[in-house]
């Protein structure tokens, strides 16, 4: 991992600049990564016109996913649910900067997956790979 | 006792060679996970695929005659290794956890009914919690668990009270792969048997580091896995006692397990085929032959002392590095296993890191979710020694925790030059 991308993350990780709760929220998804553990719950406030107003995470988990999951947040914060929907994996790795192997990407995209499962209005636990 | 040549014992595993990245050779800490293999156990292996590849026990041509030949030889080998009291008590499985499973799904079903009691260990690896709790789910037996105490240990006070509800099975590790524990089986064993219980012992992390010698133990069934203990993956064993064995119905049906079939029916074969349905794992269970010779002929005492005084180094040198803790008993209660955590880095965050150095240490949860609940913590990054490590191994390590302290920016004075 390249060293600038890598100081990005971390910074995100220990200083992390969305993260808390939202009571009360009109979307709310959470989901775990059963291979480490990593554990993320991202809370939205949506307008009348769907347009996400206010968003947060809360989680413990690596750098990665943690620092994804704030980068993530911050960049749906003004925008409408469609285009919310529209994000990809591609998306989220790009934010991130650095390229990752198949057990990382995992902690990469966990935010994305939660994410999803709350616009979409998904049962707990039914969130899928499929999503991303 | 001999002191091992560490350096000489390196050359015998080829992998060892190999940088891992650009300049940066392979510094192997994850044993516990799965061991390397040296170059005699590669050989034979390939021996067995160019020079007389064969289906075995059925075939009379000379490549079967051969590969048959070569197959239970080895497993006269691996009954010695482990003094079983005779070859047919041992039974060829794909890994330990089938052999665990072999128990529970043969022996359980046929002699635990509902309100039964089966007793384990908050110590284990889910392959010995796992096949009890879907046991439990199907027949409604009980089961209770041995705690583990602060510092690491079974907390023995509160087995032998359990022992006095008078379980059917008290299933326990040899030794844990996350803490390292080696625990007093000998003791615990002669205490369920006591109180009219059998003894499983899941073995995998013993095997390949302690002389075990069944018999002496009066283990009722021992499972422990190939690919820890120097020999090839898709391979483990399930020892137990002949007269258990015989008494339980077949595990899986097929070739092999069989001595007759007509339509609608069978009859069983002798152990150990009543329990090898289907083709083996021919070539591994001639790998596991050749890797038990390798172990013997170092000599397990040898391994077992060298890495007793490793993981003493290693856990002094850890507790110089700030904001690592280590989980488990002290040096010499426990095998060359250290779990730990690392003050505001997550464990994969270290592992990653210390990959960036060459050094390959497991990061999770390590199949023991339960222990970690235990303690509160969802994940250790785990460094686990063998045979062919030394201290310049652990020197690695050490440097390389200090490199995650840096990069996530927690200041410290340059360090002076390792020691040892």
């Amino acid at each position: 991992m390249d060293d600038l991308a890598r100081e990005l993350i971390i910074d995100r990780y220990q200083n992390p600049q969305h993260k808390g709760r939202l009571d009360p929220h009109d979307l709310g998804y959470e989901d775990d990564n059963p291979l480490c553990g990593d554990h993320i719950r991202i809370e939205l406030r949506v307008d009348e016109n769907d347009v996400v107003t206010e968003a947060v995470f809360d989680g413990h988990g690596c750098s990665i996913s943690q620092a994804s999951a704030d980068l993530l947040v911050e960049k749906i914060i003004g925008k409408p649910l469609a285009e919310v929907r529209a994000i990809t994996k591609d998306d989220v790795l790009e934010s991130l900067g650095i390229e990752l192997g198949p057990v990382r990407l995992k902690c990469a995209l966990l935010s994305l997956k939660v994410l999803k499962g709350g616009v979409y209005g998904l049962e707990a636990g039914q969130a899928s790979d499929e999503l991303l | 006792m001999q002191t091992l040549n560490i350096e000489a014992l390196k050359r015998d595993f080829p992998i060892l060679a190999r940088e891992v990245h650009e300049g940066i050779p392979l510094v192997y800490l994850d044993s516990a996970a799965t061991s390397q293999k040296p170059a005699g156990v590669l050989d034979a292996m390939d021996t067995y695929y160019r020079r007389y590849n064969a289906n075995i026990h059925r075939g009379v041509h000379k490549l079967a005659e051969e590969a048959t030949g070569a197959y239970e030889s080895a497993r006269e080998r691996i009954s010695r290794f482990v003094n079983a009291n005779q070859a047919r008590e041992i039974i060829f499985t794909r890994n330990a956890t089938e052999a665990i499973n072999l128990v529970a799904y043969s022996w359980g079903r046929k002699n635990l009914t509902k309100g039964d009691l089966v007793i384990l260990t908050e110590m284990e690896h889910h392959s010995n919690l796992v096949p009890w709790y879907i046991l439990a789910e199907e027949r409604g037996i009980e089961l209770a668990y041995v705690p583990v105490t602060p510092e690491g240990l079974l907390d023995l006070d509160t087995y032998r009270m359990l022992l006095e509800r008078k379980p059917k099975l008290a299933a326990f590790t040899h030794m844990s792969n996350v803490l390292g524990t080696i625990n007093p089986v000998r003791e615990m064993i002669a205490a369920a048997h006591a109180a009219g219980a059998l003894a499983l012992i899941d073995g995998a992390q013993a095997v390949p580091h302690l002389p075990v010698d069944i018999q002496e133990l009066d283990a009722d069934f021992y499972a422990f896995s190939s690919h820890k203990m120097c020999g090839p993956t898709g391979l483990g064993i399930l020892y137990g006692k002949e007269r258990l064995l015989e008494a339980m119905p077949p595990f899986m049906g097929g070739g092999d397990m069989i001595k007759r079939v007509e339509l609608g029916r069978f009859t069983v074969n002798d152990l150990p085929h009543k329990f090898e349905a289907g083709t083996p794992a021919i070539a591994e269970v001639i790998g596991l032959g050749a890797a038990v010779e390798y172990l013997a002929e170092i000599g397990m005492e040898a391994i077992h002392a060298h890495e007793r005084q490793l993981i003493q180094y290693a856990l002094e040198r850890l507790e110089e590095v700030p904001g690592v803790w280590v989980f488990g008993p002290e040096a010499s209660q426990k095998g060359g296993v250290a779990a730990f955590t690392f003050d505001g880095v997550h464990p994969h965050d270290v592992a990653e890191i210390l990959d960036g150095n060459g050094i390959a240490v497991r990061a999770g949860h390590h199949c023991a979710m339960p222990l970690h609940q235990k303690f509160n913590i969802t994940a250790t990054a785990r460094a686990s020694f063998y045979l062919y490590n030394d201290h310049r191994d652990v020197d690695v390590l050490i440097e390389g925790l200090y490199k995650v302290r840096k990069v996530f920016g927690k200041n410290d004075k340059p360090q002076g030059q390792a020691h040892g």
